[in-house]
């Protein structure tokens, strides 16, 4: 189980995040959504352990996070970036054996190029093995860094805006893959989404974040209502039911 | 899954061919450098005086032309072992040991070791001196980076700047100096491998062979470093330590490549170029070639300089600056993907 216990984080004079409380357990999959500079990502990156926060304690699987070696975290918490440069060429089955550098002392071992091997395999991508990272599409690229956060054989995997970016075919197909390994491994993924509909679509939870504090935590029917959305958007919407998932139409902003 | 699995092992193998390739390369070169030179021993008796007795021939090989070679040999490893490191270091494809300034403000230490200190007779006064202000400089560019972000043109602005000052300096020095000092520094401004006897080559050996095993060890933290630093944090890097380490190293190995043979711009930059185009940008890989390739290409130009205009030696710095030029150019031009 993955426990956020009062967790702050201040950039600059601007408190990024304020008092979050989160749990989290194996087998779910929790959205988090929210505007611009809600504190999503930077929730994520704090978990992760990219930026470190002000106040308050992670615990996973009962560990503080805080008190942990980076490379055991590195083990149990997968992390997907928004974007990932590739200023040097780097082939597609190098990025993904990255994923496998907590595992790695020296040079991979057999059992590493077996786990990305069999990765690519699964996921559709073995004809891109040997293409270089920086010549895919967007879709492509997304899919790669997802295979990379799987080879870290994690129990949590985090998402940053996994399907800001691709057309409709690859959303589905990013979301779908996502899913797909909650179940299979029975893990737990964060993702930090824009998109309402696909956030309420796959996912068990929502989380609504504004100005760095949580407006309100649930089921995907209970947080999408069109008061909270008005309230921490600005937006007029209608929701419509559909196969008892919430599909949210914008109907005009409100000053 | 065994298909891709055996793809990839075929893909490395071929890594590892290319390097038997280069070293094959190497030792042909550097069989063609000991045979050439002002005085007429052959390719036959320069190769029989390597391992026979007594004689001109046998001294001519042991005291000018085997140390110029061998020195040579590590001045490109370390040169090439450098750039790539800083480029991976600081995530910047036109980094390199002269382009950051680390070079020039190596060599000013050395200088002014020479002038200040007793000539040449004090080796280790030199490499210290040289090692302490290129430690200065990457931690002066390191700092900007961290205040300014790192990007190409910040980085190589910065460069450029300490660049001159460093120039500017080993300048004055030699505006300053006595006949006697200027004679001794002025190669400096040119790069040469004349000067260079077993003591120094000792000294410089330790400097650029010493770090090798700990940045192949580093080979996967540099690697996730060009996946940017979040990725690199992510995945378990500590992202500021190996920036430290890999600074630390890379100014060790510029300082013991440039103390007693001066400025040879070009190589750093050009070598893990080359390199990455053929076998890409894997550092467990990339680390051992570029070097490979940086020696025979320093190797290549020192033996071209001491043929084309025999019995003068044009000094190497000239002539991989004559090579490098047109190449820098041409990765400017080519820029399909940024710059390699």
């Amino acid at each position: 189980m993955l426990r956020i216990h009062e967790l702050n984080f201040r950039y600059k004079n601007i408190n990024a995040l304020e008092g979050v409380d989160l749990q989290l357990n194996k087998g779910e999959i929790l959205s988090i959504v929210g505007p611009n500079g809600a504190g999503k990502t930077t929730l994520l990156k704090c978990i992760a352990r990219i930026v470190k926060p002000e106040k308050g304690t992670i615990l996973i699987d009962g560990k503080d996070a805080s008190e942990m070696k980076r490379l055991d975290l590195a083990r149990c918490v997968g992390y997907v970036p928004q974007s990932s440069p590739s200023k040097f060429p780097i082939t597609v089955f190098d990025t993904v054996l990255m994923g496998r550098r907590p595992y790695i002392t020296w040079k991979p071992s057999k059992k590493d190029l077996e786990v990305v091997a069999d990765l690519l395999m699964s996921m559709d991508l073995e004809d891109l093995a040997l293409r270089s990272f920086d010549e895919l599409s967007g879709g492509e690229k997304q899919k790669v860094l997802l295979a990379r956060a799987f080879a870290q054989g994690p129990n949590y995997l985090l998402f940053d805006e996994p399907t800001s970016n691709l057309d409709l075919r690859h959303q589905m197909e990013v979301m779908e893959m996502i899913s797909g390994m909650v179940r299979e491994k029975g893990v737990a993924a964060i993702l930090a989404m824009h998109d309402l509909n696909l956030a309420s679509r796959f996912s068990d939870r929502i989380l609504m974040l504004n100005a760095g504090k949580i407006f309100c935590n649930g089921e995907p029917l209970h947080v999408m209502t069109v008061e909270n959305i008005r309230s921490v958007y600005g937006v007029e919407v209608t929701i419509n039911l559909s196969d008892c998932h919430p599909y949210i139409v914008p109907i005009r902003q409100i000053n | 899954m065994e298909d891709i699995y055996q793809r990839y092992k075929g893909f490395t193998g071929k890594k590892v061919s290319l390097m038997i390739f280069l070293l094959v390369i190497l030792f042909a070169v550097a069989l063609i450098a000991l045979s050439q030179g002002a005085a007429s021993v052959g390719f036959k008796d320069s190769f029989t005086a390597l391992f026979r007795g007594s004689g001109l021939a046998h001294a001519i090989v042991w005291k000018l032309r085997l140390p110029r070679i061998v020195m040579a040999i590590l001045v490109g490893w370390g040169l090439a072992l450098a750039g790539t490191v800083f480029q991976a270091i600081l995530r910047n494809p036109l980094a390199s040991p002269y382009t950051l300034g680390i070079a020039s403000s190596a060599g000013f230490g050395a200088v002014m070791a020479i002038v200040f200190g007793a000539g040449f007779s004090n080796e280790y006064l030199i490499a210290g001196n040289a090692f302490f202000f290129a430690l200065l400089s990457s931690f002066l560019i390191l700092g900007i980076a961290k205040l300014k972000g790192s990007t190409t043109e910040t980085m190589i602005l910065a460069g450029i700047a300490i660049m001159f000052l460093f120039s500017s300096l080993s300048s004055l020095f030699q505006y300053m100096g006595t006949m006697e000092e200027v004679h001794e520094i002025v190669f400096w401004f040119f790069g040469s491998l004349s000067k260079v006897g077993w003591k120094e080559l000792g000294i410089a050996s330790v400097m650029i062979l010493l770090p090798i095993p700990i940045l192949l060890k580093l080979s996967w933290d540099f690697n996730l470093l060009a996946a940017g630093d979040e990725s690199a944090l992510a995945l378990g890097v500590n992202v500021k330590r190996i920036r430290m380490i890999g600074v630390i190293l890379a100014s060790l190995i510029t300082a013991g490549s440039i103390c007693f043979t001066g400025v040879i711009g070009f190589i750093g930059l050009v070598s893990p170029h080359i390199t990455r185009m053929i076998i890409g940008g894997d550092h467990w890989f990339l680390l051992p070639a570029s070097a490979l390739v940086g020696t025979v290409l320093v190797l290549m130009a020192d033996t071209l300089g001491r043929i084309v205009w025999a019995p003068q030696v044009i000094p190497i710095g000239i002539v991989t600056s004559f090579i490098g030029v047109p190449f820098f150019f041409y990765l400017l031009m080519r820029r399909k993907r940024e710059y390699w």
